[in-house]
């Protein structure tokens, strides 16, 4: 099990293989993608957005900043949680962080476990307690030339 | 009174303007202590929503500070 803050572009493909076990009977994985709007509505927490920016409004390019090495310990608690919550084989997260584009991945989970209720259920506590609890955070930089932090009400533009 | 090394990260250091600084202080907590930082710097989250790491690990906002501790202030998280 692994939790990986990266620069580098995340390859899901070559993520995947490293889920394989002769114990396993199924695969799950969650890649999160970098969209165009910017959307509320799309997160569990609220964002306040301030000024001129308003939801949907067109994102160009997406910066993720983290602290990599808290970061990497809170989210290797977060995997061996998830190990110790549900019946898998092998949890793995990777978090990208500096400029991304559109349809960049930013996020991978992948689980493999004996059955796939497991599979989907350690899956999603990754991805749900990541986004929570991880110390990455998003600046979207949107096509007016204005800038947000995503989830704060400190913003500067 | 004792001095700490406070550190911005995201959202705070912009508002901020600066990522690290050396305070003298009388706060006994974290959470006195960003209270004093959120009123001189303007940030507006409320503590509940932010994380505060002491020299590189999480802690509580309640736990004590000591003379040198360097203190990490996270804005809201949000990764994904």
């Amino acid at each position: 099990m692994s939790f990986k803050i990266t620069t580098a572009v995340i390859d899901p493909d070559a993520r995947k293989r490293e889920l394989t076990q002769s114990a396993a009977g199924a695969c799950v994985t969650f890649e999160g993608w970098v969209r165009n709007h910017n959307d509320a509505d799309m997160d569990v927490r609220g964002r306040a957005t301030q000024g001129a920016v308003a939801d949907g409004e067109a994102v160009q390019a997406l910066e993720y900043e983290a602290h990599q090495a808290i970061a990497e310990k809170e989210g290797a608690r977060i995997v061996a949680e998830a190990m110790t919550r549900f019946a898998v084989t092998v949890v793995h997260c990777e978090h990208r962080v500096g400029k991304l584009q559109i349809g960049d991945c930013a996020v991978w989970v992948g689980v493999s476990a004996a059955h796939r209720g497991a599979a989907f259920d350690a899956c999603r506590y990754v991805i749900d307690e990541t986004k929570a609890r991880v110390p990455i955070w998003k600046k979207e930089h949107y096509a007016s030339g204005a800038t947000g932090w995503v989830n704060c009400a400190t913003r500067t533009t | 009174m004792i001095e700490v090394t406070a550190r911005y990260f995201a959202a705070f250091r912009e508002r901020a303007g600066l990522d690290t600084e050396r305070v003298r202080t009388q706060a006994r907590t974290a959470a006195d202590l960003y209270g004093e930082l959120a009123k001189r710097h303007g940030f507006a989250d409320s503590m509940t929503r932010c994380k505060v790491a002491i020299n590189d690990e999480l802690a509580d906002w309640n736990v004590a500070l000591t003379a040198g501790d360097e203190v990490l202030f996270f804005p809201p998280v949000a990764g994904g």
